[in-house]
């Protein structure tokens, strides 16, 4: 599975035609396609229902996994105002998670099953953050580069057909944009630095520049659940769409910071009005959904850590809650 | 262990403004709701006041009664100011 919406199940093998539909499907496409909002309490084919949990919980997921490669640099912020930077956009990919668990479980899904299926794996993550954070160029590069990207990705749900997913998204978007501009700052700091300073730089952006592409899934020649999502108005844009609005976007700002695209083949195409790209590497993209990526193992092995690391202090608040409400209904008895 | 208790979260942005309804969250008890709502979402001053309440506390009418509910008032024009034109001549009202 890729990022976010880019690339989830949705169970059907084939778009149904109108014929095909009952009256209560026929009822719910034309309301989407009127543009009015699915509320959790609508009725609601199952496939939609199950693709959105899906598609929603991922998100979620990568949200929470995604503090893992930038939290790695957290006591280790070269200043103390890059640490409170780095500090306030890990809280925030947490209140991501958060506000995309929530609108998950108005789909009629438990949060601890959520949670569960996170930690066995059932439930996938962005392959992007199965690659390791190595310098500090890195937590510049995630926030330019994998931000601007999910940036890209989250616009368009802003715009969906659900309401919970359209108001956890519009939340997240705000915030998003802090999160693309520290990086390029962290990463103009760098460029304006040392030499070797600037060097750091254009490693962390020869290695997250492919990556951050491939967040966008597969190419749409090979998509093969991407025209029920958009029917459902749960994706609005295709892969390759979106991927090139990113390129398109991003390559004038690598420019400007003095560094080179790592890829040969890079170059303005006149006639379309795009910039052109060398082949992507889907052997690695598909080998790190496989499990195989850099630090797939050591993510879901930090992430039960903490869980289970919790749980004394989770019972602790369970058993006060308890104390305290006994102690409320006996003062109130007494009364 | 069973899941904490569902909050549904309420904030005002601004003295005079209503609450808002802007999420849910789980805590085992109202205060910590607050605590975590606050942490949540009110990050970047969203809010001078939280409201927390428990999600099975509310009550909420079904879809399926939408119509019931709010078709007599659809064919109530008159309610509205713009059922009765007014002369170009009269004016402030």
């Amino acid at each position: 599975m890729s990022l976010y919406a880019q690339q989830v199940d949705t169970g059907v093998t084939q778009v149904q035609t109108n014929d095909e539909m009952s009256p209560e499907e026929r009822a719910f496409q034309a309301r989407i396609d009127a543009g009015i909002r699915i509320e959790p309490k609508d009725w609601m084919p199952e496939a939609y229902r199950k693709t959105l949990i899906r598609q929603i919980s991922q998100h979620a997921h990568s949200e929470i996994v995604g503090q893992l490669p930038e939290g790695n640099w957290i006591t280790r912020a070269p200043t103390l105002k890059r640490k409170t930077i780095l500090l306030a956009k890990v809280q925030d990919e947490a209140g991501h998670g958060l506000y995309l668990y929530g609108a998950a479980e108005t789909l009629g899904v438990t949060r601890d099953q959520l949670y569960a299926d996170l930690l066995s794996g059932k439930l996938k993550y962005s392959s992007i953050f199965n690659y390791p954070t190595v310098s500090w160029a890195d937590v510049g590069a995630i926030g330019w580069l994998v931000d601007g990207a999910a940036i890209m990705n989250q616009i368009p749900l802003c715009r969906c057909s659900f309401g919970p997913y359209v108001r956890a998204m519009t939340r997240i978007c705000k915030e998003e944009a802090f999160h693309a501009r520290q990086g390029y700052d962290l990463m103009m700091a760098l460029c304006r630095g040392t030499e070797a300073q600037k060097q750091m730089a254009q490693d962390a952006l020869n290695r997250w520049w492919w990556p951050s592409l491939m967040m966008f899934g597969p190419p749409d020649s090979d998509s093969v659940h991407s025209a029920q999502s958009m029917q459902w108005k749960i994706k609005l844009f295709s892969n390759d769409e979106l991927r090139q609005r990113f390129i398109d976007q991003t390559v004038p700002q690598a420019e400007y910071l003095g560094l080179t695209i790592p890829d040969p083949a890079l170059r303005w195409n006149e006639e379309c009005g795009h910039y052109d790209i060398g082949p992507i590497d889907w052997e690695e993209f598909n080998s790190i959904l496989r499990g195989n990526g850099p630090c797939n193992r050591d993510r879901l092995r930090v992430r039960t850590q903490a869980w289970e690391d919790g749980a004394w202090f989770r019972d602790a608040l369970t058993a006060h809650a308890e104390k305290e409400a006994l102690r409320k209904a006996e003062t109130e008895k007494a009364a | 262990m069973n899941e904490w208790p569902l909050w549904e979260v309420f904030i005002r942005s601004q003295h005079g403004l209503a609450h808002k309804h802007v999420g849910s969250l789980h805590a085992p008890d109202a205060e910590m709701a607050i605590n975590h709502a606050r942490d949540v979402y009110t990050r970047r001053n969203e809010g001078v006041s939280i409201w927390v309440v428990k999600a099975s506390d509310i009550v909420a009418s079904s879809p399926g009664d939408k119509e019931p509910l709010f078709e007599p008032a659809n064919n109530k024009v008159y309610r509205h100011p713009t059922f009765f034109p007014m002369p170009k001549e009269v004016k402030n009202l």
